[in-house]
């Protein structure tokens, strides 16, 4: 009897943000649906009204049906017989459940069936599944291959295909394969057009599939014979209604076990081009990957948020020593840490959400009309922040997510270890959160191009003009000096110019830079609502020590000492 | 083919989590203390009539419900999972209606829709607790019943009858009724469907008359503006249909108090003293003192 919206008030304090007045203005071009269906808003105000009591409607599903599923789930798991895969029951009754509530396809335009929502709704939607059960955010998460397809489908795709997946259907996106994980690149299986035929024919293996035996795929294919490069691939659309892919094995995992993971085998499967020739990786998966890895954010937070509540619930509940375990100072600190871990994630989630939101719906007004200079200058701004909060997020907030679920075991002691409670679940689920959709090595190659370039500190530099609370000043004052600190260290390493060292030392940049994002994000939840006063006062003294260890192995770290560490 | 279905549903003060102050001096229910909410068992109603509509395309689900301006709610809670529309049987007359009082009212109210095939409702309510009620309509109206249902297995159109999975003591029974009939669901019926995303976004400012115009009462500086005011012209389905007694043909002598002869006799007030919990110590004879406590009351052996 749980709702995960109305028993978490940080998920309505994000989304009554300022900014959000404009994404939903843009979103919802000046409300001119208000006519034309009866469930599009007439105003801001009842746009997030809407929000608010569809949220509303997730947070009960995600209380009362995923979140008791979850257990049996995890033990169940799909399995797989003739090529088809069957979901574990409460997987299945997740997914009816949503589909009956009309939840697939929230950010889906209306003249496809959807409820136009901002990615802000969607993504909150999202942190809440993931709290209930981190393995069925991978299926609501691929809701994000309508958006792709919206992007870059033809309008007589988008009307075939995105209708069915507000309805209910399911998506994946196939892009790895045996040799081509990290590396994309790679991707060997062949798309042939049949002149006679006047059709594309998929052939090939694509491993790693989440839910790989979905409704509708979108399939990263080598439509240009003798190419070995990214520009020789192309996107398609496999629909299953057409057969000729076969689910050979499902993975057996180590975490989110409910979500299917499969190697698939296409065989003459008859396919579309999405979108043009040749801009398959290069263009759209860039994008879809991007749309994706916020996803994964998502899953982060709704697992950090989980591992501090049982942690705490544990916490309160064990009494060893005549008392309550929650009241010693090493399970109280691991405990407060947690919370601001999660406080920060989310908040750094919501931030990039907005980022995304502006840009991208400015980038869908202009295939509508041309954009005025001002609004070219917001899209152009939005975009980059995205770009830059992006990898920076995936990377930090899933780092965090293991180290609550970590933490949340060591609270529970010996009990944690045992299959009994739901931490160990926890755990498990989140080691796979800082691996896929680019590991945290990834991001930190795609973040360091935004630490050289200074899009962090510029945005540092945004967040230092606010007027904060004359209560919150000496941590503004703290922060400034970790920006300082953060500077200087860039300032150090670019220098340099030595793309190796830089390399070396990036990982301790971006988390330098993130830590003084994370701090001012808090600073702003703090100074709304002072609440936050506890995350931000405990998470800037955890984010100032970082900086320094970064700053003093940085600054002591010798050039030629690379010689020790490489092989 | 479809069927023309009316569900029987009742706001009830959430009496499954009470607090102190849950029961007033004189015995009656706090209604004020507790939350109102959608009865339980008629939310399993409601399920059984939405997965028919599902199955027999071009079905209508009405709500029915009786009580005050508030309990407009419970429609608006049918027209978010799927239901069509719904009437709010509202009147002082009906105030203070025992069993038969509200059978009463509900049948004139059904008998006012005229058409129907399925009357389906919860096999009772919370607050009361009397499974009486939806008996009782299908006397009035001369219907066939078929109470503790599970699921409606199935509707045969053309021939008129119906299939019903029901709940006996000690398993179940599959039983088979004419249309129209009444059908009372038992919770161990199928939950509820959530709440849909666009139906709540499209009915979610249906009011009944007495919440467009909250009493000035709620208001002492005078009745807000009802917002939005100009979509209750142009969207006709945003207004829930309140009816009276006199609307709806009643008797007045037959409705709320004067036509109830339910007569209490007298209430008691129980407090549980037994606490929740018992501490052992780890002597022999507190052990075994629990063993023979167990025994006795069969919790074991």
């Amino acid at each position: 009897m749980a709702n995960f919206y109305l028993d978490n008030p940080s998920l309505k304090h994000h989304l009554h943000h300022p900014l959000m007045e404009r994404i939903v203005e843009l979103k919802e071009r000046g409300f001119a649906d208000k006519d034309k269906y009866d469930y599009a808003p007439q105003d801001f105000e009842d746009a997030m009204d809407s929000y608010e009591k569809v949220l509303e409607i997730v947070g009960e599903i995600c209380g009362d049906i995923i979140a008791p599923n979850a257990e049996s789930v995890d033990h169940e798991g799909p399995s797989v017989a003739n090529g088809r895969v069957t979901y574990a029951k409460g997987t299945q009754e997740n997914l009816d459940a949503v589909r009956k509530a009309g939840l697939m396809g929230i950010a889906m335009p209306r003249r496809y069936d959807g409820l136009n929502f901002p990615i802000v709704p969607y993504i909150m939607a999202a942190d809440m599944v993931s709290r209930a059960d981190a393995g069925f955010e991978n299926l609501w998460g691929l809701q994000d291959c309508a958006e792709t397809l919206y992007e870059f489908g033809s309008e007589d795709q988008r009307q075939r295909y995105i209708p069915r997946v507000c309805a209910g259907e399911t998506m994946s996106m196939d892009l790895t394969e045996p040799d081509a994980g990290s590396d994309l690149q790679s991707v060997m299986l062949k798309a042939t057009f049949s002149e006679a035929d006047n059709c594309w024919y998929l052939n090939g293996v694509k491993r790693f599939i989440t839910n790989g035996d979905a409704d509708i795929h979108l399939v990263l294919a080598r439509s240009e014979e003798g190419t070995h490069d990214g520009r020789g691939l192309s996107m398609f659309i496999y629909d299953k209604r057409n057969g000729g892919v076969n689910v050979r094995r499902i993975e057996n995992k180590m975490g989110i076990k409910g979500s299917p993971t499969c190697e698939l085998v296409f065989k003459n499967a008859k396919a579309e081009l999405c979108g043009d020739r040749k801009l398959g990786l290069i263009k759209y998966v860039m994008a879809l990957m991007n749309g994706a890895r916020l996803g994964i954010m998502a899953q982060a937070v709704g697992l950090s948020e989980a591992a501090y509540r049982e942690g705490y619930a544990y916490a309160l509940d064990r009494k060893q020593f005549g008392k309550a375990i929650i009241q010693f100072p090493a399970i109280y600190e691991m405990l407060s840490l947690m919370r601001a871990k999660a406080d920060a994630s989310r908040a750094m989630l919501y931030e990039t959400a907005r980022f995304v939101d502006v840009y991208k719906a400015l980038d869908d007004i202009s295939k509508e009309r041309k954009l005025t200079p001002e609004e070219r200058q917001e899209l152009k701004k939005y975009s980059k922040l995205a770009d830059a909060f992006t990898p920076m997020g995936k990377g930090m907030t899933t780092e965090f997510a293991n180290q609550n679920a970590y933490d949340a075991i060591q609270i529970h002691g010996g009990s944690g270890f045992m299959k009994d409670y739901t931490c160990e679940r926890l755990y498990r689920d989140a080691r796979i959160t800082n691996i896929y959709e680019g590991t945290t090595q990834l991001q930190v190659v795609a973040a360091i191009r935004h630490v050289t370039t200074g899009t962090y500190l510029n945005q540092l530099h945004e967040y230092d003009k606010i007027e904060y609370n004359e209560a919150l000043k000496p941590l503004q004052s703290r922060l400034q000096a970790m920006t300082s600190k953060y500077a200087e260290l860039v300032d150090a390493v670019a220098g340099t110019k030595d793309t190796e060292y830089i390399d070396f030392q990036a990982r301790r940049l971006v988390e330098a830079g993130a830590h003084c994002v994370f701090g001012y994000l808090l600073l702003q939840d703090a100074n709304k609502d002072e609440s936050y006063r506890r995350s931000a006062e405990v998470y800037i003294n955890y984010g100032e020590a970082e900086i320094d260890k970064i700053y003093t192995f940085i600054n002591k770290f010798n050039r030629e000492d690379l010689v020790y560490y490489k092989h | 083919m479809s069927l023309r279905i009316i569900v029987l549903a009742k706001q009830v003060p959430d009496t499954r989590n009470v607090g102190k102050d849950a029961m007033k001096e004189d015995g009656t229910v706090n209604r004020a203390a507790l939350p109102a909410i959608f009865n339980p068992e008629d939310l399993n109603a409601l399920e059984q009539a939405l997965r028919l509509k599902d199955t027999h395309p071009g079905s209508t689900v009405t709500l029915l419900t009786m009580g005050p301006g508030r309990a407009a709610e419970i429609i608006r809670e049918g027209l978010y999972r799927g239901a069509d529309g719904g009437y709010l049987l509202t009147d002082r007359a009906f105030a203070g209606a025992d069993t038969l009082a509200t059978s009463y009212a509900l049948a004139t109210a059904i008998k006012k829709i005229q058409d129907y095939d399925v009357i389906i409702g919860g096999r009772q309510a919370i607050d009361g607790d009397t499974a009486q009620v939806g008996p009782q309509v299908a006397e009035k109206l001369g219907l066939t019943q078929i109470t503790y249902a599970e699921e409606i297995l199935n509707v045969d159109e053309e021939n008129r009858r119906i299939t019903v999975k029901r709940h006996i003591d000690g398993g179940v029974e599959t039983v088979e009724g004419p249309l129209p009939i009444v059908i009372t669901v038992n919770g161990s019926a199928a939950p509820c469907r959530p709440r849909n995303a666009k139906l709540v976004q499209k009915y979610k400012r249906a009011l009944g008359k007495q919440e467009k115009a909250p009493a000035p009462a709620c208001h002492p500086d005078g009745t807000p503006a009802l917002k939005y005011a100009e979509l209750y012209e142009t969207r006709p389905y945003l207004n829930i249909p309140e009816w009276s007694v006199a609307d709806v043909n009643g008797d007045l002598k037959q409705c709320g108090l004067s036509g109830s002869p339910t007569k209490v006799k007298s209430i008691q007030n129980i407090v549980f003293q037994a606490k929740e919990s018992k501490t052992l110590t780890s002597s022999d004879k507190d052990i075994e003192d629990l063993i023979v406590e167990l025994l006795a009351n069969h919790t074991i052996g």
